[in-house]
């Protein structure tokens, strides 16, 4: 994990900022697909991150789909134009919508758009320990979800403000609705530039 | 003309599809016929009719807006019924002249169109908490190549937590006999059903110590007595963990308020009350006059219980309660596991003191908490340990050099691990979905039994002195002894013959 780029001493740029968010979901989705069960375990590796071992795809395919969907999110984390980031995991054959983890984002600071140059002064120690206790509950929350009892399949969806033009390779897609859902919120953590919400949205089978 | 007009007649009664011209007029038709010179009082009659609607509602009720359920009669076509007879109240629908099509529509359009600006409202507080926003002054935007799903006939691996079918029978046929059921049973009423806890210890002199709520009964393995050491006085409090000193009558106590308690159990007198720690303390562990006290708040600390100022040092390597804490069989070394998945190993700090220490090895391998721990008896170096139920693995790890060795994937909870003295064996006990025990050989952990009863999770294990018998402690309030490490009379008898000739050399000698 790269940090913020040294400007000021230790401060942590807004670059910087969105650059620890995406490792955040790089780690987290992963050890979301590794802990719901989509793809075999043996596909996936160990890495060591936050104090933590996170378990992370080897599949080609999901490790450059991630990568092009956090490049571009890195993008628009700096313009300040994400809302919500969506992982929706859904059934392959019927495609119903069967848990959706929601990554809300909110900025921090009252700093105009065109402004760049916001830094933070938090300790990047502290910053990792919140995300490490976030994976931790992503990682634990097994015990009670449902079981994913069909193939499934993953997407991202990125909500962003109406003003972003849609990059080549992208397209817009509808909301995830899931039927009588219920939802968990985890703990959020924080950059001082960015907030991250996690919560998990699942159905509930009663 | 006769013939056709016979012909026709012939035809006309063989197609069955045209109107019936032949025969009597149908009841309705001659009714019709006869009612309608009083066509004028049928309408006074069915306008009073509709007038006092809500005598009869289902009937007439052309003037009322509401639409009601109940196909509606026109009544404005005469109702034949009513005509002569008024005590005929027989209603006959006409069904050509209801029409279904129009009602029907009718009936759901109001429906649809009752678009009350509450309704607008609720629409957007919904809208607002499914999208976290407006959600037409949002795009919602997905790269298109998409990643791909798992292979066909892949099913997930989760499953385990979730079905109570049996793992496949890898169970190999062993050469001793382990029996299936428990040699006995004993009742742990209230027993505090949390896996953060170590509520059973088995001492040297047989003599079993079980934490059930605030109280702490002693069972003598040998007689079969059972008293009751001590209850504790606060409303609320409850014992957290116990743990025997290695040889002797003096138990430790950590309690939820944060004390180590440690009673003399021969006198049954409390000896000290050790303090230091900030929340309850879930784990316990001796390592001769050093007893080792994991907390809620994540510390460890050392007490000498020797001396006044018993704390000797305090290890702060973990973030969230310490649950699992076990001391080497030869004093060397300390584990501990957490419920932040890290187990740490620390060394004994005799030859150099090293306070407030970094922990010798920090393993983050297991996915959940860290509860079950367990020293080989017979390589004291290495280490085993279980994680909760996002991980379900069992793992050894050599702790001279901090290498793991092996991993095995026991698709439960591991609430609790044990080696056996008599075998080259492993015991674990397992939350859901079977709640059992499962003996494992060392170190190619092929499953040599599985011991099934409990009808909760298996909370604790406790080994006899001797070795040869396990306790389990389950959440179903029970306490069940397994005979599964007896000693076989040919082990016995071989270790004679091998002693024989050594007792004659010495003779000799």
């Amino acid at each position: 994990m790269t940090t913020a780029t040294q400007k000021t001493k230790n401060a942590i740029t807004l670059k910087g900022s969105s650059e620890i968010v995406c490792d955040y979901l790089n780690y987290g989705i992963n050890s979301i697909l590794y802990q719901r069960g989509l793809y075999p375990p043996e596909t996936f590796q160990t890495a060591e991150n936050y104090g933590l071992t996170i378990l992370m795809s080897t599949n080609e395919k999901i490790k450059d789909f991630l990568k092009a969907t956090l490049d571009q999110l890195k993008d628009w984390l700096v313009d300040r134009t994400v809302n919500k980031v969506a992982l929706i995991i859904s059934n392959v054959k019927t495609l119903e919508v069967m848990e959706r983890w929601d990554f809300k984002v909110e900025y921090e600071g009252n700093v105009g758009d065109g402004d760049s140059e916001q830094t933070s002064e938090k300790p990047l120690k502290q910053i990792k320990n919140e995300i490490r206790d976030v994976l931790k509950q992503i990682a634990s929350s097994v015990a009670y979800l449902p079981l994913l009892d069909c193939l499934c399949s993953f997407d991202i969806q990125i909500y962003t403000k109406n003003k972003v033009e849609l990059p080549t390779e992208w397209s817009e897609a509808e909301p995830a609705n899931i039927k009588n859902a219920q939802s968990v919120k985890m703990r959020s953590f924080s950059t001082q530039i960015h907030k991250m919400e996690t919560v998990v949205t699942y159905k509930n089978e009663d | 003309m006769a013939q056709f007009k016979f012909w026709n007649d012939v035809n006309s009664l063989l197609n069955v599809d045209g109107p019936l011209t032949k025969g009597p007029a149908p009841r309705w038709e001659r009714k019709k016929g006869s009612c309608a010179s009083s066509n004028s009082s049928m309408k006074s009659i069915s306008s009073s009719m509709a007038n006092s609607s809500t005598r009869t509602p289902s009937k007439h009720s052309e003037g009322s807006k509401t639409p009601s359920k109940t196909p509606r009669m026109k009544s404005k076509t005469p109702t034949p019924s009513k005509s002569k007879t008024p005590t005929a109240d027989r209603f006959i629908p006409l069904r050509s002249a209801c029409n279904f099509e129009l009602a029907h529509y009718k009936l759901n359009q109001d429906e649809n169109l009752s678009d009350s600006p509450t309704q607008r409202e609720l629409q957007k507080v919904m809208c607002d908490n499914l999208h976290g926003g407006d959600i037409s002054k949002q795009k919602i935007l997905s790269y298109q190549k998409k990643a791909p799903s798992a292979p066909e006939g892949f099913q997930n691996p989760m499953r385990v937590i979730y079905t109570q079918s049996k793992t496949p029978a890898s169970v190999k046929n062993s050469t001793r006999y382990i029996p299936q059921a428990p040699d006995r049973i004993l009742d742990a009423p209230d027993i505090v059903d949390d896996y953060y806890l170590n509520l059973v210890d088995w001492n040297s002199n047989n003599i079993l110590a079980a934490a059930l709520g605030a109280h702490v009964y002693l069972w003598d393995a040998g007689t079969g007595n059972i008293e009751q050491l001590l209850e504790l006085e606060g409303g609320n409090d409850y014992i957290c963990s116990l743990a025997w000193i290695q040889d002797g009558d003096t138990l430790a106590i950590g309690t939820t308020t944060g004390t180590v308690e440690l009673w003399n159990t021969t006198i049954r007198k409390r000896l000290r009350v050790m303090e230091g720690h900030s929340a309850r303390v879930g784990s316990l562990s001796w390592n001769s006059y050093v007893c080792s006290s994991g907390c809620r708040s994540g510390q460890i600390i050392h007490h000498d219980v020797r001396q006044r100022d018993h704390v000797i040092s305090t290890l702060s390597g973990h973030n969230q309660e310490v649950c699992g804490l076990k001391w080497s069989t030869d004093g060397k070394y300390l584990a501990s596991g957490g419920n932040d998945n890290v187990l740490n190993i620390w060394q004994a700090q005799q030859a150099n003191p090293i306070s407030e220490s970094q922990a010798l090895y920090s393993f983050t391998a297991h996915q959940a908490a860290v509860k079950a721990l367990a020293w080989c008896p017979w390589q004291p170096h290495i280490l085993a340990s279980g994680g909760g139920t996002a991980d379900r693995h069992i793992r050894f790890w050599n702790c001279y050099n901090g290498i793991p060795l092996n991993a095995i994937d026991t698709k439960s909870q591991v609430c609790s691990l044990l080696w056996s003295t008599n075998y080259k064996e492993i015991i674990s006990g397992h939350g859901f979905a079977n709640n059992e025990l499962i003996i494992w050989k060392y170190p190619n952990m092929n499953k040599v039994a599985e011991l099934t009863g409990h009808t909760a999770r298996v909370l604790h294990l406790a080994m006899s002195p001797d070795g040869t018998t396990v306790l389990s402690a389950g959440a179903d309030e029970t306490l069940r002894l397994w005979k599964c490490f007896t000693k076989t009379i040919v082990k016995a008898k071989e270790v004679t013959k091998r002693a024989q000739p050594s007792a004659l050399k010495q003779c000799i000698r």
